[in-house]
């Protein structure tokens, strides 16, 4: 609680500095408009102008508010306007993609623990993958997969997919092996076979670092997910939203759509560190 | 028939030689053989496979289509590696890593700016700021500098975060030690925190390295001058020139790799002391 204090001053600082930069950043456009119209701004005439522009260069905080009120309460969650309706499509390819993803990651870490060559050739590979672009080259698979007959959700959860395997692999491998030799030795002394010493040891003690992996790999997920919308003229989502408002320099809807994502983001890493307290609680290690 | 066979004899042989290798007494060179067996039956299973079954050159070209491609066109990738990662990526990375470790020697300073600044820190570490692009285009224009724009933000509360982290590693022994020697704050800094700091510190430049060039790609489809890996990639799509597309994706891999690897050999040389360097 003793933090609320300084992360208030801070939150506040930012958004005082939002103020001045819109102000800073939009002036130009304001005076030039002026000079057309043969008029000098006064200065509260010319903050008034540079927080209210239509298409300015950086929203001021309460119009990116009024936008996303507009989008979000005023209107109806089905309608293609609705900002709910976007999240919800950025969210179903995000949830998909993760899910495989933490899939994919678990079985790959149990194997490369369990099996030596799998530990020797795959490793090192895994780590390469994610050295790849995956992100840059993300409109390609859409478009690649679009051709094959593959595309809306899919698509984009499998490069959601392609990110979050990797934080799950690692934090699984290092989770999976964390019983020290000890634990180990006392397990063989009760004569446990491989099998048990996994779900009653190993995969127990991995938890802690389970989870901390999942937290890493939703925010990728999201990543991968908004990425995903941009090519092939996506018209739902909020990557879709993201490009569209570039093309047509509507920043407030820009910034409203990213303001949506990191709340999705908060949201999710949020539940997910909810379900660890939960669950750890109830295994007894927290 | 004859290339699907190939891509199941090659698969087979190049899986009995790693089960071989990791039956062998661990060594060096057994660690380095095994992931390059390993990549080498992939390329030879995906060639195979993509002639055995004659699968369209749009969908997947064949690994021998791609390295023609990539001879060929060793100019073009050439131009698109110095706008996007030389000029885009590595400037912003620079600039990024710089600030935020500027930054966290401030946080660390003042436990104020620490309680608040590091919440909200790890929160914005977790957004995805790469929803930033179209904004930095829109601020910086299409040259690289939108590009190294969105690369310092991408790569700077990671980098925070780590460094913060990292100038904590000092255990309270230590820095009393460094009290009964009257040392200040900053001989302090100096002799006992940044180097205790270090392997935190190489964390988030490792991090930094895949993402400050996805940053740059990525930046490049919000709009760029007509070169560049981002522009190549987004109009080759178009153009179902996926050769081109790939050999693009090659360069990618080895400066993403290149790029780590060079923080991961420095990182051996700076903390050859810590725990995790041993073998």
């Amino acid at each position: 609680m003793r933090n609320i204090f300084p992360i208030l001053t801070v939150v506040g600082l930012l958004i005082v500095v939002w103020y001045g930069a819109a102000v800073a950043l939009n002036a130009q456009w304001a005076r030039d408009v002026a000079a057309r119209a043969d008029k000098t701004l006064t200065f509260s005439e010319l903050v008034a102008d540079t927080w209210s522009q239509d298409k300015p260069k950086l929203p001021a905080p309460h119009q990116v508010g009024a936008e996303l009120w507009e989008t979000t309460v005023m209107k109806k969650v089905t309608s293609k306007r609705s900002l709910v309706y976007h999240t919800w499509v950025t969210f179903s390819a995000t949830f998909l993609g993760f899910v495989m993803g933490t899939a994919l990651g678990t079985l790959l870490a149990v194997g490369i623990v369990f099996n030596r060559t799998m530990d020797m050739s795959m490793m090192p590979w895994v780590i390469a993958s994610q050295t790849i672009p995956i992100l840059a080259i993300a409109p390609m698979i859409i478009v690649v997969l679009n051709a094959v007959g593959l595309s809306g959700l899919l698509p984009k959860a499998i490069i959601s997919m392609y990110l979050s395997f990797f934080p799950v692999v690692v934090g699984m491998v290092k989770g999976l092996r964390s019983p020290d030799q000890m634990q180990l030795d006392q397990m063989r002394t009760w004569h446990a076979s491989g099998w048990q010493t996994f779900w009653k040891l190993r995969l127990p003690s991995s938890m802690p670092y389970f989870f901390t992996s999942l937290k890493v790999g939703v925010a990728a997920s999201l990543v991968g997910a908004i990425v995903g919308e941009m090519p092939t003229g996506a018209v739902a989502g909020l990557g879709a939203r993201l490009l569209a408002g570039s093309y047509y320099g509507q920043t407030v809807q820009i910034w409203s759509a990213l303001l949506m994502a990191a709340a999705l983001a908060a949201v999710m890493v949020g539940l997910i560190g909810l379900i660890q307290r939960v669950t750890l609680k109830r295994m007894g290690m927290a | 028939m004859s290339w699907v066979l190939f891509a199941i004899v090659a698969w087979l042989v190049g899986l009995s030689i790693n089960v071989w290798l990791a039956r062998q007494k661990p060594s060096r060179w057994a660690a380095l053989a095994s992931p390059i067996v390993f990549g080498l039956t992939l390329i030879a299973v995906w060639e195979g496979v993509v002639r055995g079954f004659d699968i369209n050159q749009v969908l997947l070209p064949a690994p021998s289509v791609i390295a023609a491609r990539f001879a060929t066109s060793l100019d073009i990738l050439w131009v698109d590696f110095v706008q996007t990662v030389i000029k885009g990526a590595l400037s912003g990375y620079i600039i990024g890593c710089g600030a935020a470790f500027l930054t966290a020697l401030a946080i660390d300073r003042f436990p104020f700016l620490q309680r608040g600044l590091l919440p909200v820190g790890n929160f914005v570490a977790a957004l995805p700021i790469i929803g930033m692009a179209p904004i930095m285009v829109m601020w910086f224009g299409f040259g690289w500098q939108s590009k190294a724009a969105i690369v310092v933000v991408m790569v700077f509360f990671p980098m925070l975060v780590n460094t913060v982290q990292g100038l904590q590693a000092s255990d309270s022994m230590q820095r009393d030690l460094m009290r009964t020697y009257a040392a200040g704050y900053w001989r302090t800094l100096l002799k006992l925190r940044l180097p205790a700091a270090m392997p935190f510190v190489f964390n988030g430049l490792k991090i930094g390295t895949t993402l400050a060039l996805i940053g740059a790609i990525v930046a490049e489809f919000f709009g760029s001058p007509v070169l560049g890996m981002g522009f190549r990639i987004s109009t080759s799509v178009g153009q179902l020139a996926l050769d081109l597309v790939w050999a693009e994706i090659v360069v990618a891999a080895i400066a993403g790799s290149a790029f780590y690897g060079i923080m991961a050999l420095v990182e051996g040389r700076v903390t050859f002391w810590h725990p995790s360097q041993r073998s």
